[in-house]
């Protein structure tokens, strides 16, 4: 489940909000706010979007985790997802990185 | 017959309601919806694609990502394409529908190519282009969907159809609801592509799969074909939402004490799994994938290794617990029935495209899994889209043409306490997540379950519309609740083990029932059955 919005990082640009598929957030007049924690999918496709790094899913899908933002930060764990897609400029070759048609037929 | 011709047209604001004018609704916004959307503005129609959540990110593929199956047109290719999965479908396929979506996938992969999709080259330099990752495609999608001139609203669930004074369907009309109002889009033909339904179980992305398009396309007399075939479960980790059983061919499954449980495996024996996860925790392991396949799982899949490397689990040297999540009509082959080859179905200017309507045509009775599924995305979108134009431009103009709301449970005022959604979805859950009673199917319990499911939908039938901020969740609830209705008085009506449908009782396919069954209807929940289409052919060459 979704568990940080890092105040330190979020512009407040509400991208989050928007793409969230299963609505989520909700804008205010600053940081959005993690309104309905209990409808994540733990789907991690805001933490993809986020283009400040300022997200992070928790990969327990059915109940909430106490999360330490410092050590995360610590270990690059936020924008990870992103980076690992070639959603950033120093990563864009990954984008083409599927192996999959390697995997098939196993 | 390429124009695009704009957006549709906004026709008013006024407050608590937005209408548009369009020629194309389309519902749902993942890959079948965005292709039917484009195919519709190509043909020359002004088009709404309405979203519930975004556009890009929600449905089953965004999350994850998929196989497609993309074949070469060589012909031995096809054959053997088509002839690999005959025995595990029951038999139940359409060869003739299977060419067409071989055919149109090929078509429109390569056109995803063009637009720039980053499909990957093998060490030879040849490009592959049967698998795609699930961000990536979606956003390229939801780009050219605006580019065709299409008015994407996000956020705004269906709630309802509407049709005119013949039964033709005029629109529908729904949410707003990060704006808190409502829409309408009065439209000359709309195309459900709201995706399957797997009951909020959270196999990832698919939470806002949920039925809902099955259930308003029934409010105005839609009907479902192979709606038995609904027992798909995916392996993920136990806590968590990454459901990717692909990479489970490489692992070894074992029991509490660590010994290897026999016959348990991703393939042909995941219901050796389900049996075992009836007794006790069930680990997996990674340890038959060599060095050289770990890479190729890391590069092709990052989000699988996300629950691991967050939790600090090496999935290749390290056992960890799995479970097995229900994906219900989204892995499944049922839907709604399509009757011709503009994917039309029974109701007039009504079009079904990706999960929301039948795979049978090219998966019988057993999952194509991604790969069939997203071919069936493309070729079915493609086609709906341009069947909806085509039906909105030989209906010529429809001004003064009344409009109704067909929709039903949840939407009036009735005499019973406000529909609660998160309850009665909870208790739609009890029915249809036991492998008892969903993986292994046996009359007296689909029998118990069906009478419990018909008491649920009395009650809901009953209740009061709840109030704006619930209202979603209720008909998101009823949804669910109408979908294990038709699913298990289908089941009930295949007294066979065929495809994915297993039969305690009748545990060997019989080809008594080597036909399709049929299903619809709300208060009353009816089947009958028809036969293949084979059976049509040969009797009109006698």
């Amino acid at each position: 489940m979704i568990e940080v919005i890092d105040t330190e990082r979020c512009t407040a640009c509400d991208i989050c909000v928007n793409v969230c598929p299963t609505n989520v957030f909700d804008k205010t007049d600053g940081i959005p706010v993690i309104a309905r924690q209990g409808d994540c999918q733990t789907c991690f496709l805001c933490e993809l979007y986020c283009p400040e790094d300022a997200l992070f899913v928790s990969p327990f899908a059915e109940a909430p985790q106490a999360v330490d933002v410092a050590a995360l930060k610590e270990a690059a764990v936020l924008g990870s997802y992103r980076r690992a897609v070639g959603w950033t400029d120093e990563n864009r070759h990954l984008r083409a990185a599927d192996r999959s048609y390697r995997l098939f037929g196993h | 017959m390429t124009n695009s011709s704009g957006g549709a047209e906004k026709l008013s604001s006024s407050a608590g309601s937005i209408v548009f004018d369009a020629d194309v609704l389309v519902l749902g916004g993942g890959p079948a919806g965005t292709w039917a959307a484009i195919s519709a503005a190509r043909h020359g129609a002004r088009v709404v694609l309405a979203d519930k959540g975004f556009c890009g990110t929600s449905g089953a593929t965004a999350a994850a990502g998929t196989s497609v199956w993309y074949v070469d047109p060589a012909p031995e290719r096809r054959e053997a394409a088509m002839a690999s999965r005959e025995k595990l479908g029951g038999y139940l396929q359409d060869r003739r529908w299977m060419a067409r979506v071989l055919d149109r996938t090929y078509v429109q992969s390569n056109q995803l190519a063009d637009w720039g999709y980053p499909y990957p080259a093998d060490d030879d330099g040849k490009p592959q282009r049967n698998s795609l990752q699930g961000p990536e495609y979606m956003r390229l999608m939801r780009k050219r969907t605006k580019q065709a001139g299409v008015t994407i609203l996000d956020h705004s669930p269906a709630l309802e159809l509407l049709v005119d004074g013949s039964g033709v369907v005029a629109g529908a009309a729904g949410l707003r609801r990060q704006k808190g109002d409502r829409w309408v889009v009065n439209a000359k033909a709309v195309v459900i592509a709201t995706g399957g339904c797997a009951f909020l179980s959270k196999t990832l992305g698919s939470n806002v799969l949920t039925g809902d398009g099955y259930l308003l396309a029934a409010e105005a007399g839609a009907e479902f074909t192979s709606m038995e075939f609904s027992n798909a479960y995916a392996i993920s980790p136990a806590f968590g939402s990454v459901t990717k059983t692909l990479f489970y061919s490489w692992a070894s499954f074992t029991d509490q004490r660590g010994s290897v449980i026999p016959g348990a495996s991703s393939k042909g024996g995941r219901s050796v799994i389900a049996r075992a996860l009836r007794q006790g925790p069930v680990y997996a392991q990674l340890d038959q994938a060599d060095a050289e396949t770990q890479r190729h799982m890391r590069a092709s899949q990052p989000n699988f290794f996300l629950p691991f490397d967050r939790t600090g689990i090496d999935p290749f040297a390290q056992r960890f617990p799995i479970t097995l999540r229900l994906e219900g009509t989204v892995r499944g082959t049922g839907g709604l029935r399509i009757v011709d080859d503009s994917c039309a179905t029974t109701v007039p200017g009504l079009y079904a495209a990706g999960d929301a309507a039948t795979r049978e045509l090219i998966c019988g009775g057993f999952t194509g899994g991604g790969s069939h599924n997203a071919a069936w995305a493309m070729s079915s979108g493609y086609w709906a889209g341009e069947g909806a134009a085509e039906f909105a431009r030989q209906l010529g103009t429809t001004i003064g043409r009344q409009a109704f709301r067909r929709g039903t449970v949840g939407l009036h005022d009735r005499s019973g306490p406000p529909l609660h959604g998160g309850a009665l979805a909870r208790s739609v859950q009890d029915e249809v997540f036991p492998y008892e009673l969903n993986y292994f199917r046996e009359a007296g319990r689909l029998g118990d379950s069906l009478r419990r499911l018909d008491g649920l939908w009395s009650e809901a039938s009953r209740a009061d519309a709840p109030d704006d901020q619930e209202l979603l969740r209720g008909r998101e609830a009823a949804a669910m609740l109408a979908t294990a209705r038709w699913m298990y008085r289908s089941a009930l009506a295949r007294q066979e083990s065929r495809g994915m449908h297993r039969r305690d009782d009748y545990p060997e396919p019989d080809d008594r029932y080597l036909h399709l069954v049929t299903t619809g209807g709300l208060d009353d929940v009816w089947t009958s059955t028809r036969p293949l289409a084979s059976a049509h052919y040969s009797e009109a060459a006698e």
